[in-house]
């Protein structure tokens, strides 16, 4: 980790990922599966404060499984079964009793954007009301900074108490983001947020993820490698519930892997 | 040969789609026609309507329906008060909590309720009930308002648990993942996102409900203690339309006044429940095209 760090904090004044403290997530012997069937196995590897850490792999390879495992998402998934440790903040997750005040402080972005059947304001005012904000003064700013964050409020500034399902694809995975930042964490989960959304919006969406990383940790999982390469310091290749090797994204883009599978995956050998 | 049988399909489709409103327009044509001479002759609407004195068989009969239809609103209003809650708790429970073996046997068991025969809960108010509330409240008649609402109330519910369940149901997984994921709460998640979402379900189970205590006659006639009262209290025997017109109509002259003013006291059921069941229909209807 240590020789990664020199190149990739700190490029050009913008905080990168801090290399040289405990890290937010720590990841041992994780395995899943769900009904016995075992989705991913034998998983290790930590990710550090302000980075983007990218998940790469082919469909059916366990990188949704893994995601649904850092917020404790497996409680509803009937048959999934969550062993090792995951420890965020040093604290393993399964510890937490309360597994809805450790979903509260990690923000998730799902494939196709769930706008739920509110209006664009409620949507984002969501997580706010829950934790108990009744000011209405205090929700509006709340609400127009998160939008504002996740590149929409110019587009709906107008249109806030229309509901959030009438707005574009592109809009609403950028309404599930600003929802996402309204619960103001310090973990930020996307799978495959671009799946439904277009070239330019992803793009745009891409630019917010980027200045997002200096205040928070992202988790990407993406279907996209190139979207790894553009966005993520570290990644991760998952293969069939095996986590083949991470490294940083430079070095794998640039045939410095460890496993020959890697470079077949990045070049679009299989997948 | 497909085109042949593609024909004779289309015809019996049609026919069955199109049986449906022929029997109601035959249904509501019949009654009407039946009643209508009593409409338009003896009645007088504001008797109708004000009057307790239900005495078609007297010499000097006189036809005043408003204690029937406080009886059958009361029971009616009575079985809501009971069912709803109950209902609304049931199905929430399936839909929101139960998993696997616990939620189908309960989705079958509810099921099987429904299909009680309802001179069955006639027979249970009768025998099971009337003596309970009598020695509970310490009253002379057990067969009453509430023996015949907490009857009717435990008959309509499984079909507003059916009803209520599948709108919640409807109601996609993904929004209580989001929700969820929000760090909501199960219970918020159900109040904040499942319950707004599918209220013009729920709302559409409870006027199926409404119309099914309306509408039940056997379980009514045997519970209620038949009756012409205005109840001032629960204990009260009251007497319900629908339970009016089983018991007196085998009594009548074919075609006198008490044969017709009893098709217009179904002439009034039939609209009013028609009316129910239009506004639960609309209702669905307004949940489909969102």
């Amino acid at each position: 980790m240590v020789d990664t760090a020199a190149r990739t904090t700190a490029a050009n004044g913008v905080p990168g990922p801090v290399y040289d403290e405990p890290p937010i997530i720590e990841v041992r012997g994780l395995s899943i599966a769900y009904g016995g069937k075992p989705a991913l196995q034998g998983v290790n590897l930590d990710i550090y404060r302000h980075e983007i850490f990218g998940i790469i792999g082919p469909a059916n390879s366990g990188k949704t499984s893994f995601l649904r495992a850092l917020n404790r998402m497996d409680a509803f998934t009937t048959g999934m079964k969550v062993g090792g440790a995951i420890r965020i903040n040093g604290k393993d997750v399964s510890d937490w009793r309360n597994e809805y005040a450790l979903r509260s402080r990690i923000g998730v972005v799902f494939p196709l954007p769930v706008g739920l059947p509110l209006t664009v304001y409620d949507n984002v005012a969501f997580s706010p009301r829950l934790r108990g904000i009744r000011k209405k003064a205090q929700l509006d700013e709340v609400v127009e900074r998160c939008l504002t964050r996740a590149a929409l409020w110019d587009e709906v500034k107008d249109r806030l108490d229309s509901l959030g399902s009438l707005l574009s694809g592109g809009q609403q995975q950028r309404l599930t983001i600003a929802r996402a930042l309204s619960q103001e964490p310090e973990l930020l989960l996307l799978d495959e947020f671009s799946i439904a959304v277009d070239p330019v919006t992803t793009m745009r969406i891409e630019d917010v993820l980027k200045e997002l990383r200096s205040e928070l940790t992202i988790v990407l999982v993406t279907n996209l490698v190139q979207q790894a390469r553009r966005l993520a310091d570290r990644t991760a290749f998952f293969l069939m519930g095996e986590l083949v090797e991470i490294g940083a994204t430079e070095d794998l883009f640039e045939g410095k892997v460890k496993d020959k599978r890697t470079t077949g995956y990045i070049e679009g050998r299989f997948g | 040969m497909a085109w042949y049988v593609d024909r004779v399909a289309r015809v019996l489709v049609f026919a069955g789609g199109i049986s449906a409103i022929v029997f109601i327009v035959g249904i509501f044509v019949f009654i009407t026609k039946e009643g209508l001479d009593f409409v338009l002759g003896p009645l007088s609407l504001g008797e109708f309507f004000t009057s307790i004195a239900w005495r078609p068989t007297s010499n000097n009969p006189t036809y005043g329906a408003l204690a029937l239809i406080v009886g059958t609103a009361s029971v009616t209003g009575f079985a809501m008060l009971l069912s709803v809650p109950l209902s609304l708790g049931a199905a929430l429970f399936i839909a929101e909590f139960a998993t696997g073996r616990t939620r189908e046997t309960l989705k079958v068991l509810v099921e099987m309720l429904a299909a009680i025969p309802s001179v069955v809960w006639g027979f249970i108010g009768m025998s099971i009930m009337n003596p309970l509330i009598i020695r509970t409240f310490d009253v002379p008649v057990g067969l009453n308002v509430l023996n015949a609402g907490l009857i009717l109330g435990l008959m309509a519910a499984p079909i507003m648990t059916t009803i209520a369940e599948d709108a919640l149901k409807a109601v996609p997984d993904t929004y209580r993942e989001a929700a969820e994921a929000l760090g909501a709460t199960r219970w918020e998640v159900i109040v904040k996102v499942v319950i707004p979402a599918s209220r013009n379900g729920l709302l559409a189970a409870v006027l199926l409900g409404v119309g099914r205590g309306f509408g039940e006659t056997m379980a009514v006639l045997m519970a209620s203690g038949h009756a012409i009262n205005l109840p001032t209290s629960p204990f009260d025997s009251v007497r319900a339309l629908t339970a009016t017109i089983a018991a007196e109509l085998g009594d009548t002259v074919k075609g006198g006044a008490h044969w017709g003013s009893l098709f217009t006291l179904g002439i009034l059921l039939f609209v009013v429940t028609f009316v129910i069941n239009l506004t639960a229909d609309i209702v669905v209807r307004g949940i489909r095209k969102k």
